[in-house]
């Protein structure tokens, strides 16, 4: 650390909730969070998201599960995953013991298992709140991206809202895969979401000139990486335009601290480091602290103050 | 399946480390080419079976998924590994210069269980994969086992780690497909000849080898343990794509990773058949729509 940059103040909000630092794991990216121990601070980073749980445990889809891509991969992992009864019994548990805070992802097939799974989170000791991924590629159907639709988005997130512990911020994971990002960002955010996520990954498909098949077991697969970065960032960008008010945390390719500001002066208030960890263990912890030169450099007494910046 | 005879390799008792590391030493070993690196945090915590994932490109690589490679030797500060090019990342690896400078996390997964010390010991390699049996050889050796190895490959400029072989086990078999060096054929008419003295056995290398090897094993009562080489993107456990159908403690088999509980797996626990597959009674298939026929 430079003394550059602890002039900064890096602190934000995830809703109403306090964090000391705007970086964050992304779900799906860092299991639940015990496998960086060797590398980051948990109690540091911002919160661990955890990968997406449902109600009941889920075995993912069948291998081969990766394809590389340039500057990014392609995956189809299939929500593999404990259920919130594993959860709750280990994952949380543990990262509560090390004072890290966990922004649990959930997801499901119906309304009612999203309302579920945030009543089940009510008042557990160390989460810190709620984002609901109503966009993920890997499903059985198209027909289940929920953030593909406005009206199906709202649903959920209407009655994650009233389920969920009142302390607890929720935020709606979008899809960049819309016609009109903002749309479904009023609509969730009308529906009470206390934030947006911004982005899920795009879907994708890599063909093996070999075999002349799909690569992939699932055939089709979620785009990340800083390949689809200029797309997450254009979607913070209009989103933040129309809807000033409503916090972001933003993700998608970020890779380093002058990534993070992008995503910052677009109207994040918060990022989430994902792909990148694959790449770099102690990604997390590195891209704060080149947020935080980047921003002393700029003149930027805290986060806050250049969150937007580049509307102004 | 009739219960398995292994128990589940232990996690390492070490955490790993992520450090960039300078290349000491590089050598060509017919295909392959051997990286030495200066890692003594690594070499110090590494045990046999154990792996490091490699970032490659440099910082600007356009490759952002970690290359993990089975640690060959460790000891004196110096981590060994011996790296196939075949694509554009182990490529970029094999092209390393004395004196590079290289990102590496280690050492990850779990080791190789060692068995009752002087127990007799059949170590079963295919192509670079022999490259991990090295120092188990070693260690086997130094517990007052006796050892036997087998190192196959498809041809002679496939094979590695013949001569770190000869230097430590009882007796070492040479085979390749092509007859090209030692014995044509595979490894396994040779492994079927001398598993009736072996205690408990050891192989890296191809699926189709491991699962040969494996059953041979099983179908004699005798454990076996090997080191699988499912491509990997994170290798520290965080990005699930390198997952097998394992059979659990408990009976059950669940999609487990190749990499932080593997590589090493019991040789009788591997559902190998049903690799690339959704097996209905996986745990969560239910949860994925996959139901008992």
């Amino acid at each position: 650390m430079t003394a550059l940059d602890t002039a900064v103040d890096m602190r934000t909000a995830l809703g109403a909730v306090q964090i000391p630092s705007p970086v964050l794991t992304a779900s799906g990216c860092s299991a639940f969070g015990r496998e960086l121990e060797p590398f980051v601070d948990l109690a540091a980073i911002g919160a661990v998201v955890t990968k997406s749980v449902q109600l009941r445990p889920r075995s993912g889809r069948p291998t081969p599960r990766m394809a590389e891509t340039p500057s990014g991969m392609l995956n189809s992992i299939g929500l593999q995953g404990p259920g919130i009864d594993g959860l709750l019994a280990e994952d949380l548990p543990w990262l509560a013991e090390r004072g890290a805070r966990a922004f649990v992802s959930i997801a499901g097939t119906r309304v009612e298992n999203f309302a579920e799974l945030a009543a089940r989170l009510r008042g557990v000791p160390g989460v810190l709140g709620l984002e609901v991924n109503i966009s993920c590629p890997n499903v059985e159907s198209r027909g289940e991206v929920f953030a593909c639709d406005p009206v199906a988005a709202s649903d959920v997130i209407a009655a994650v809202r009233q389920a969920a512990d009142p302390a607890h911020p929720v935020y709606a994971k979008l899809s960049p895969d819309v016609t009109d990002i903002v749309s479904v960002a009023r609509a969730v955010t009308d529906a009470g979401a206390d934030g947006l996520s911004m982005i899920n990954t795009l879907l994708g498909l890599v063909i093996d000139p070999d075999t002349m098949r799909p690569v992939l077991g699932g055939v089709t697969g979620g785009l990340s990486g800083p390949a689809i970065r200029p797309v997450a960032l254009r979607c913070v960008w209009q989103v933040h335009q129309a809807l000033p008010e409503v916090p972001i945390l933003g993700m998608g390719g970020i890779r380093s601290g002058l990534d993070a500001l992008q995503f910052v002066l677009a109207g994040a208030s918060a990022v989430s480091v994902g792909t990148a960890v694959f790449n770099d263990p102690s990604a997390v912890a590195r891209v704060h602290e080149e947020l935080a030169a980047a921003l002393a450099q700029r003149g930027f007494a805290s986060l806050c103050e250049a969150v937007g910046y580049a509307h102004r | 399946m009739s219960a398995p005879i292994t128990v589940p390799a232990p996690r390492a008792a070490h955490p790993p480390v992520q450090r960039v590391v300078a290349v000491r030493g590089r050598r060509s070993v017919n295909a392959y080419v051997e990286l030495s690196l200066a890692a003594p945090e690594i070499a110090e915590r590494a045990q046999p079976g154990q792996f490091v994932a490699f970032a490659v490109g440099g910082t600007l690589s356009a490759a952002l998924l970690r290359r993990s490679i089975a640690i060959a030797g460790a000891g004196d500060g110096v981590v060994t590994v011996v790296v196939a090019p075949h694509g554009p990342g182990s490529t970029w690896l094999a092209g390393l210069r004395e004196g590079d400078t290289v990102d590496v996390v280690g050492p990850l997964g779990r080791p190789f269980p060692l068995p009752e010390p002087g127990t007799p010991s059949l170590l079963v390699g295919g192509g670079y994969g022999a490259a991990a049996l090295v120092g188990l050889a070693e260690r086997l050796r130094a517990s007052g086992s006796a050892v036997t190895a087998i190192a196959g490959a498809a041809s002679a400029d496939r094979l590695c780690s013949v001569e770190e072989l000869r230097a430590v086990a009882d007796d070492v078999v040479v085979t390749t497909d092509d007859g090209s060096a030692g014995r044509r054929g595979w490894v396994s008419e040779p492994a079927a000849d001398r598993i009736g003295a072996a205690g408990v056995v050891y192989a890296c290398g191809p699926m189709g080898m491991l699962r040969a090897i494996g059953e041979l094993a099983t179908a004699r009562g005798i454990p076996s343990y090997v080191a699988v080489e499912e491509s990997m993107a994170c290798g520290i456990g965080v990005c699930m794509t390198c997952v097998l159908p394992i059979v659990g403690e408990d009976g059950r088999t669940r999609f487990s990773r190749s990499c932080t509980e593997g590589p090493v797996f019991g040789g009788d626990r591997v559902r190998f058949a049903d690799v690339g597959t959704l097996p209905w009674d996986v745990v969560g298939a239910d949860a994925m729509g996959v139901v008992a026929p």
